[in-house]
């Protein structure tokens, strides 16, 4: 009970006209922040963070935050309207969204993407408000081979839910490997598969990909196929929003299971981007529309949805209790923290009660502040649909390019871009799925490491994966998620036989 | 080889202050006429970045320069990407930088075409300390005693968790194995909260981590400091916790484990500005560091605030130079042709 009497102590704190006012303005932005590709909800808190310095801490922390909320709603924009995902962690969201927004439901799409975006969130902040000190100590559990051991579920599960062209799934992914090695490698501090160009040190940028692969490769196609632009008779009004609440509480198992994947890989921290995927996987398997994944499925909005926003909100948590940021929006949140004099860490909400419990307050009001906001303007992103694909089409090539050259302020990557979009191109053209090659690249390096962070410590010994009931368990999870095509296929025959 | 940087230093920083005064008066000849870029190179989140978001921001509270400022991350390739860019950027005086150890450790572990020499400095703003963390509850009582238990479990048996590879927390690692004869393995991680953190959770036995890295933890209870990598104590003899201040650790001398390593926090710009335009910057930072919101920064991360500017700060930074080379050298860390 105490949780609910500094709860309410903290709406108390929030709740200040100011502070209202801040999170609209918050929102605001973060929804344009998504909607730009390439300027990321890490860069724009990182640009508008210096605003915030004249503030006190918790009106401050309020307003950053609900940009945070604001690009997490907003990246889902693009992923719908253009198949541009504006963020990393909506890429999943394209799978279904863009097929739904070329059947002119656009409007149904969005509005599934956000409120499921909404209730993710709210879960988030329930499991933090009441489970904060347990799940805070869960999380020091975690060493190299758990982590390792969540990155190898998020690529099994992935793997496990293509069907019949497991093979392809598994091309794509290493291609995606193979990028994501190219750089500085972190374990030995040597710079590797450069092969002497300066422009390569840094490696290929997630978003660079991301922008070249999707949006110009779906440009390209487009192109191809004569301009026609298939969403041009979407709906444009807010009936679309009433028609998709009264489907969505079908999908409630749906949005149980991707929050529970949300939470966990927010705390944990593994991220909004494999929580995503992971979420999607998990939904294709287990629900009975399953085989029409990827036709624009409202469902399929709603998984990767839910478990993106659970999962970026859950991931302030370790930043707030452990100092660790569970995303490079945190990141860049923490370093407001310091500055603005509080030192992240497990004595923040001991001497910082106020500044803990505001925040906490502000996840609720800020997200209730983001649905509206976003709500109301679905007529308006879905009527963008309407505008013909001649004119679009250069203003998207144009903010693409922009978005790319922002990433690192170099043209190198607007070359880079471009050529991703002929291989994203190449790809569709051949039927070979886009998104683990785009998983791989995320989360290629990190699962390298903790890889070799794990053989590193256990000196070269294997067993170590299997060391302790926890990291045990999530790789026999792995496993048989990587196998399951394999096994049913055989039942499947056996059954046939018999 | 380890000793006696930081008492020249602060001599010299006496020395500096009295000859920089004079060209202070005419310094305000020139200013910024557009944004001036303030390059990271490093991720968001880390010392380096805290520090250049910190400075960026008393500039704007206190209005000390007419045009804006942004700060950007390029971290890519353990800071060469950085380096690089100002490196290419000859003449431009919108572009400043904040570095950290990887000036030195990066070109000579990786070979990349870059060296101190091709940046103009412009001052330092402070150096940054090391020191030897465990969890709490190990019976370790000193340093020493750590050292000892490390030994007697056999080589490698022992993690020792750090920043980035070939960096400054795994060149401490083994200046500390030379001195003493303990061999760690050592397991890098991509940032100092992470390190931490990863500390608390037992994954690794201890870490070299930064004060500010680890003061939360030492003060909530999990960490505890076994020895500082210097010279001589901290000198804030604030309760950080209930018992201990910073200036109560020992110095890893008195432990009886002799290492010490500071590390850089300075500023340099691109190469071939003109005199006029870095004694702009010279004069900017140094108003920067006497405002108490820097000073209660360098405070609470228990900084070392050694300040060098010109001639000095060049002499300071071709010793430190000579010095990681032959750290790097005798860790087997050179790139080949290095």
């Amino acid at each position: 009970m105490e949780e609910i009497n500094s709860l309410l102590h903290g709406f108390s704190v929030a709740l200040t006209p100011f502070n209202l006012m801040l999170m609209f303005v918050g929102v605001v932005l973060g929804v344009l922040i998504g909607v730009l590709p390439g300027l990321g909800g890490a860069n724009g808190v990182a640009i508008l963070l210096p605003l915030t310095f004249t503030m006190p801490p918790t009106s401050a922390i309020i307003m950053l935050s609900c940009i945070y909320w604001g690009a997490l709603f907003g990246g889902a924009i693009t992923s719908i309207l253009f198949n541009i995902p504006g963020e990393p962690w909506s890429v999943a969201t394209t799978f279904d969204g863009y097929p739904l927004a070329q059947k002119g439901r656009a409007g149904h799409a969005l509005t599934a993407a956000f409120t499921s975006s909404f209730i993710g969130a709210l879960i988030a902040v329930v499991v933090i408000t009441f489970l904060s000190p347990v799940v805070a100590s869960f999380a020091l559990k975690f060493g190299p081979p758990e982590y390792f051991a969540v990155y190898f579920l998020t690529f099994a599960a992935f793997v496990g839910m293509s069907k019949g062209q497991a093979w392809k799934t598994i091309s794509s992914m290493m291609i995606g490997f193979a990028l994501a090695a190219v750089g500085l490698d972190s374990v030995t501090g040597q710079l590797r598969l450069t092969f002497g160009f300066m422009e390569l040190l840094q490696g290929f940028d997630f978003l660079i990909a991301v922008i070249g692969l999707f949006g110009i490769g779906e440009i390209l196609l487009t192109l191809e196929e004569g301009l026609a632009f298939k969403g041009a008779n979407a709906r444009i009004n807010l009936k679309a929003v009433i028609e998709t609440w009264r489907e969505l509480p079908r999908y409630w198992l749906t949005s149980l299971r991707s929050s529970a994947v949300g939470c966990f890989m927010g705390i944990v921290p593994g991220g909004a981007t494999p929580a995503s995927f992971m979420a999607y996987g998990v939904a294709k398997r287990f629900s009975k529309d399953g085989d029409r994944f990827g036709t624009g499925q409202v469902e399929g909005v709603v998984a990767p949805e839910t478990a993106a926003h659970a999962a970026g909100t859950s991931a302030l948590l370790p930043m707030l209790t452990l100092g660790v940021p569970g995303s490079p929006t945190a990141a860049v949140l923490l370093g407001g923290l310091l500055i603005w004099g509080l030192q992240p860490g497990p004595m923040l909400f001991v001497e910082q009660k106020d500044f803990v419990w505001g925040l906490i307050a502000s996840m609720y009001l800020g997200n209730i502040a983001g649905l509206i906001v976003v709500l109301t303007t679905v007529p308006l992103f879905a009527a963008i649909l309407r505008i013909p694909f001649s004119i679009i089409a250069p203003i998207i090539l144009v903010i693409c390019a922009i978005g790319a050259y922002t990433v690192h302020t170099s043209m190198f990557d607007v070359w880079l871009m471009l050529v991703f979009g002929v291989v994203g191109y190449v790809f569709k053209k051949l039927d070979y799925p886009l998104a683990p090659l785009v998983l791989a690249l995320v989360l290629g390096d990190r699962a390298e490491s903790s890889f070799r962070q794990a053989l590193l410590g256990s000196q070269g010994e294997l067993a170590i994966f299997f060391s302790n009931g926890l990291v045990g368990t999530i790789m026999t999870l792995g496993i048989l998620m990587l196998v399951w095509p394999l096994v049913s296929a055989a039942l499947a025959r056996l059954r046939k036989a018999a | 080889m380890f000793r006696n940087l930081k008492t020249g230093a602060l001599v010299a920083l006496v020395a500096g202050a009295a000859l920089a005064a004079a060209p202070m008066a005419d310094a305000q000849a020139w200013e910024p006429t557009k944004t001036v870029e303030f390059i990271v190179p490093a991720g968001t989140g880390g010392g380096a970045d805290q520090m250049a978001r910190l400075i960026d921001a008393i500039i704007k509270k206190n209005n000390l320069m007419k045009q804006p400022m942004v700060v950007v991350n390029k971290g890519g390739g353990a800071g060469a990407e950085g380096f690089l860019e100002v490196k290419n950027a000859k003449g431009d005086p919108h572009k400043i930088i904040i570095t950290l150890s990887n000036l030195f450790t990066t070109p000579l572990a990786t070979g990349i075409p870059f060296n101190w020499k091709d940046l103009t400095p412009v001052s330092m703003m402070a150096l940054d300390q090391f020191i030897l963390w465990v969890p709490a509850d190990t019976p370790y009582k000193s340093a020493k005693d750590y050292v000892e238990a490390a030994k007697k479990a056999g080589p490698g048996k022992f993690k020792m968790g750090g920043t980035g590879s070939k960096q400054e927390d795994q060149i401490i690692t083994v200046a500390l194995e030379k001195q003493t004869g303990a061999k760690f393995t050592y397991i890098p991680y991509k940032g100092g909260g992470e390190v931490a953190t990863q500390l608390v959770g037992k994954h690794v036995e201890s870490t070299v981590n930064n004060p500010i890295e680890a003061v939360s933890q030492w003060r909530a209870g999990q960490l505890k400091p076994l020895c500082v990598f210097d010279d001589q104590r901290l000198v804030y003899k604030g309760k950080v916790t209930e018992t201990m201040a910073w200036s109560d650790i020992p110095t890893c001398k008195e432990a009886g484990v002799d290492t010490d390593y500071v590390m850089l926090r300075g500023i340099f710009m691109a190469p071939s500005v003109t005199e006029e335009q870095r004694n702009y910057y010279v004069s900017l930072l140094k108003k920067v560091r006497e405002t108490p919101e820097w000073k209660e920064f360098m405070e609470k991360g228990a900084f070392n605030q050694t300040a060098l500017i010109g001639d000095d700060y060049k002499a300071w930074l071709q010793k430190e130079e000579q010095r990681h080379y032959q750290l790097m050298k005798e860790a087997g860390f050179l790139a080949p042709g290095k």
